[in-house]
């Protein structure tokens, strides 16, 4: 079974190398190697889970060279790498086949290639943050990231589009010069680039307090450009035009894997680089706290006066990724617990609501304000009942698994002082608002019309496969809701691991 | 004072800051890749100075013998740099093509001017 | 929208009617009346004026502020920072030590820095020359012109009837292409490598591409050739270091064939010279592309 081992590393080579393959395609056959891609993926990050929770540490590393950690290369795998890993892949998966017509209709043909070799590097970068063990691996494969992630949204044939990948490639560019100067700090003051290294280094310097402050200022320039990237609350002025003018299947992928990535390497430079301790004793969280809760009052005022769907579910974005950064700033285990549940539930359930809309929009001819939008959920009731299971689960409403990541929140504020009031102050102001804005859009879909208009019946014959994958995705964010204590008690011990395991 | 030996140091730290608020506050697309390339620079002088140490070989050691490594210079920040570059090239590119597509359409290279024009299309669509 | 009751405001705002930004709605009404020509003057007002109102002396002053604020910032944190050109700083530690004193036997590669990135880290480089690849598509799914949008296009100015400029390039693309094969195929004993070889490679045919007209160029190469390399080179990328990670760990149980040879030889260091040469040819292709698609918007 020490077989499994090499299965984190050929998921990174087997996407680099599918996405070269994909070079060779004149047309679109490009996609199937796309779903291979993503399901043989899927299939290997499953048995690393299922390797990892029957072995006896939980975790182990593999050499990406013929020497050990200090000398050569080195991925890691525990129990939270292959779950999130595995999350993104079937996001992933999922939204590429459920906007698969809109892709044909919004890329030229001649470009609809370079959608899945995107894709193909997406994932391969993704793969590279969730398994490395190296700090300049991980940035490299952050910038594979973030210029394919820009490709994606680039390949949408609206001029708008462009100006907003330009706009998104700003912010990335700032947010990557900033990792960038962080690590070379933290490399002269330590020496080394590989994380346990790195971890003992940091233990080491931070207890006798030599190099105090520049440490400090290197991790928080690692930590705020990773934020940056992944669009904490001074800094997401990029999402609605980046979310709102993509192809459904870029935005989806865009919001609900791609910034989830940066959290990722984040959480696993916190805990396996800076050290939980010296994460905690450097007040760097008490920053991200803030700007988390912040981001979650700014990001739910920005959606309610946004008369664009898509612009309100961007915003929305912003305010969910505030209450990740804020389970992150809290401090406790309880909470990064809550938090890691959030990534899971708003993954699920943001490209579910990309999908959907674009189904909703593409009744009245493509357009997103919400007078015109008025009545759009009979004339396309797939899109309209999905849109329905991704709001009730962005709201909080039990049995949808946006209803956990609140619940957990709420239990872990408690005995914190000060931060106890505002974490459920915030709490209460971000679900009120969340209410107001999304059961807005819900009674203005399905209520009567009040002009007639040109409005064309989307049935789900026209497009199956679309209208499969929404109610699947849509299923599986009920699961979630349902099911969510196997899920939570896998990242307390997959918590635990990282914490723990040197 | 630390700063009067470290100041490769300080020169790229300034060339840093330079380059970083030109990206971020220039409205011109083209000051913004020029304010990366700055950054870029800055950081690629930090790390070729940190490799160096006074009175040592560059790190090609002879084909034979015996290698004394307290001879030669630290190798890491030179790779360090290598891969520094490629990945700035690859942005510069990027961003340059996004450039040129921008401009061919709204001819002008103020990013303000041109999230107005696109917002105003959008709206009159 | 100040003098409205709260329960219709909140109505208007239910349908979707109410918009909280004032120019916005003002426009809305207005778009009816006005021309399409009248519409872009205003346009390009409007747009002068958000211009001065943002490039003002405040903007510019907060900026500078910002700048001097962080450069203290940093230049604070080199304060306090190692010293420069001093041995004992945490850099110079047991991983340089490894790297240049037991490098050259377990690599085969003279040259540490070849070694360092091709063998002990070439995870790193793996994703390097993926950020390039991913670049090369980025910047052809930009600018790539498809068939049907090929319109002639006004005769493009070359050199080629250029008696000095032809001759002088007639001799010198050979030579400069013959020291990038060099400077590719002595990446392991020498200074340079793939990176810089490729990038003296794609330079010399640049050039040739200059002087001789962009035409005459993709007669001989051909975007099939520069898709054929590009592919071939980063699969055999993928594929050696893949049995390299793969034997690299005890418990596949295969010991890898490859061995460092003698240090100082062409045909030594392992898989180094191959990688040299496939990066190489990546980065050469790369740089040629880049230059054709800006230039022509197409490879051929």
């Amino acid at each position: 079974m020490d077989f499994i081992m090499n299965l984190p590393f050929a998921t990174i080579v087997l996407s680099l190398f599918c996405a070269v393959i994909c070079f060779a395609f004149k047309d679109k056959k490009a996609r199937f190697v796309s779903y291979f891609l993503l399901i043989a993926s899927g299939i290997m990050s499953a048995s690393v889970i299922f390797y990892n929770l029957s072995s006896e540490s939980g975790y182990f590393v593999y050499r990406m060279g013929h020497y050990d950690a200090p000398i050569g290369n080195e991925i890691s795998a525990g129990l939270l790498e292959p779950s999130f890993l595995l999350l993104f892949e079937v996001v992933m998966l999922l939204s590429l086949m459920g906007g698969s017509h809109r892709i044909m209709r919004d890329v030229e043909e001649e470009k609809q290639k370079y959608f899945a070799i995107m894709v193909n590097l997406t994932h391969a970068s993704l793969a590279a943050l969730c398994y490395t063990n190296d700090i300049f691996t991980g940035y490299v494969f952050i910038e594979v990231c973030t210029i394919a992630s820009c490709s994606l949204l680039m390949l949408s044939k609206r001029t708008r589009a462009l100006v907003a990948a330009t706009r998104y490639m700003i912010f990335s560019l700032i947010g990557s010069s900033l990792v960038l100067v962080g690590i070379i700090l933290l490399y002269s003051i330590t020496g080394h680039l590989l994380f346990p290294q790195l971890y003992e280094a940091i233990g080491t310097l931070w207890s006798t307090g030599e190099y105090t402050f520049p440490l400090t200022i290197a991790l928080g320039l690692i930590v705020s450009g990773l934020a940056i990237k992944s669009g904490m609350f001074p800094f997401h002025f990029w999402m609605p035009d980046t979310y709102g003018t993509a192809t459904p299947s870029a935005s989806g992928i865009l919001s609900g894997v791609v910034s989830k990535g940066y959290i990722f390497l984040l959480l696993k430079i916190i805990f396996r680089v800076i050290g939980y301790e010296v994460f905690l004793d450097s007040k760097i969280h008490y920053l991200l706290f803030l700007f988390g809760i912040c981001g979650m009052i700014v990001g739910s005022v920005s959606a309610i006066k946004t008369n664009n769907i898509n612009f309100m579910i961007a915003y929305s974005s912003a305010a969910q990724i505030g209450y990740i950064y804020m389970g992150l700033g809290l401090g406790t285990k309880a909470a990064i617990v809550a938090a890691l549940f959030q990534i899971v539930a708003h993954s699920l359930t943001k490209p579910m609501l990309f999908l959907s809309v674009s189904g909703l929009s593409d009744t009245v001819d493509g357009k997103q304000d919400f007078a015109t939008l008025r009545s759009s959920a009979h004339n396309n009731i797939v899109a309209a009942v999905s849109y329905s299971a991704g709001a009730l689960s962005m709201v909080g409403i039990p049995i949808f698994a946006g209803f956990i990541p609140k619940l957990l929140f709420s239990i872990s504020a408690f005995g914190h002082g000060i931060k106890t009031y505002l974490m459920l102050i915030a709490l209460a102001i971000s679900t009120i608002l969340n209410v107001l804005y999304f059961l807005r859009t819900l009674i203005n879909i399905y209520s009567p019309a009040k002009v007639e208009s040109a409005r064309k019946t989307i049935r789900f014959k026209n497009v199956p496969t679309f209208g499969v994958i929404v109610l699947l995705m849509s299923a599986l964010n009920i699961l979630a809701g349902l099911r969510s204590q196997p899920i939570v008690s896998l990242f307390e011990k997959g918590l635990e691991l990282f914490i723990n395991i040197r | 004072m630390n700063l009067l030996i470290n100041y490769e140091a300080v020169t790229s730290m300034v060339l840093f800051a330079i380059g970083f608020t030109m990206l971020v506050f220039s409205r011109n697309i083209m000051k913004k890749i020029l304010g990366l390339n700055i950054v870029d620079t800055g950081v690629y002088l930090f790390l070729a100075s940190m490799g160096y140490i006074e009175g040592k070989l560059t790190p090609i050691v002879p084909a034979t013998g015996e290698v004394n490594a307290l001879d030669y210079i630290n190798p890491i920040p030179q790779g360090l740099v290598l891969t520094g570059i490629v990945v700035s090239v690859s942005f510069s590119a990027l961003m340059l093509a996004l450039t040129v597509r921008l401009y061919k359409k709204y001819r002008t290279l103020n990013l303000d001017k041109i999230y107005e024009m696109c917002r105003k299309e959008d709206e009159q669509k | 929208m100040k003098n409205k009751k709260f329960s219709s405001l909140l109505k208007e705002w239910y349908e979707g009617n109410l918009s909280f930004d004032e120019r916005m709605d003002s426009d809305i009404h207005k778009k009816e009346t006005a021309e399409t020509e009248e519409k872009e003057i205003r346009l390009v007002k409007d747009v002068e004026k958000a211009e001065k109102e943002l490039t003002s002396k405040g903007y510019k002053f907060f900026s500078v502020i910002f700048c001097v604020i962080l450069a203290l910032i940093l230049i604070l944190t080199v304060n306090f920072m190692p010293l420069f050109a001093d041995d004992s700083t945490p850099t110079a530690n047991e991983v340089y030590e490894h790297y240049v004193g037991e490098g050259r036997d377990q690599t085969g590669a003279v040259n540490t820095v070849a070694g360092m990135i091709l063998d002990y880290r070439a995870f790193d480089t793996l994703g390097e020359s993926f950020v390039l690849f991913t670049a090369t598509c980025a910047v052809l799914l930009l600018l790539e012109q498809s068939k049907k949008q090929k319109v002639k296009e006004k005769e493009s100015f070359t050199f080629s009837n250029d008696p000095i400029v032809c001759t002088i390039v007639k001799i010198i693309t050979p030579i400069i292409i013959v020291f990038g094969v060099y400077v590719l195929f002595n990446g392991h004993i020498s200074p340079g490598g793939g990176f810089s070889g490729g990038s003296v490679l794609g330079a010399g045919f640049i050039l040739f591409a200059m002087a001789y007209g962009e035409d005459n160029a993709a007669k001989i190469i051909t975007p099939k050739i520069i898709r054929v390399i590009t592919i071939c080179s980063l699969s055999f990328y993928c594929l050696a270091k893949s049995y390299s990670f793969f034997t690299g760990n005890e418990f596949n149980g295969i010991h890898s064939i490859i061995t460092p040879g003698t240090p100082g030889d062409i045909v030594s260091g392992g898989l180094i010279l191959p990688l040299n040469i496939a990066v190489g040819l990546v980065v050469c292709c790369t740089m040629y592309s880049f230059y054709m698609v800006f230039k022509r918007g197409r490879l051929d």
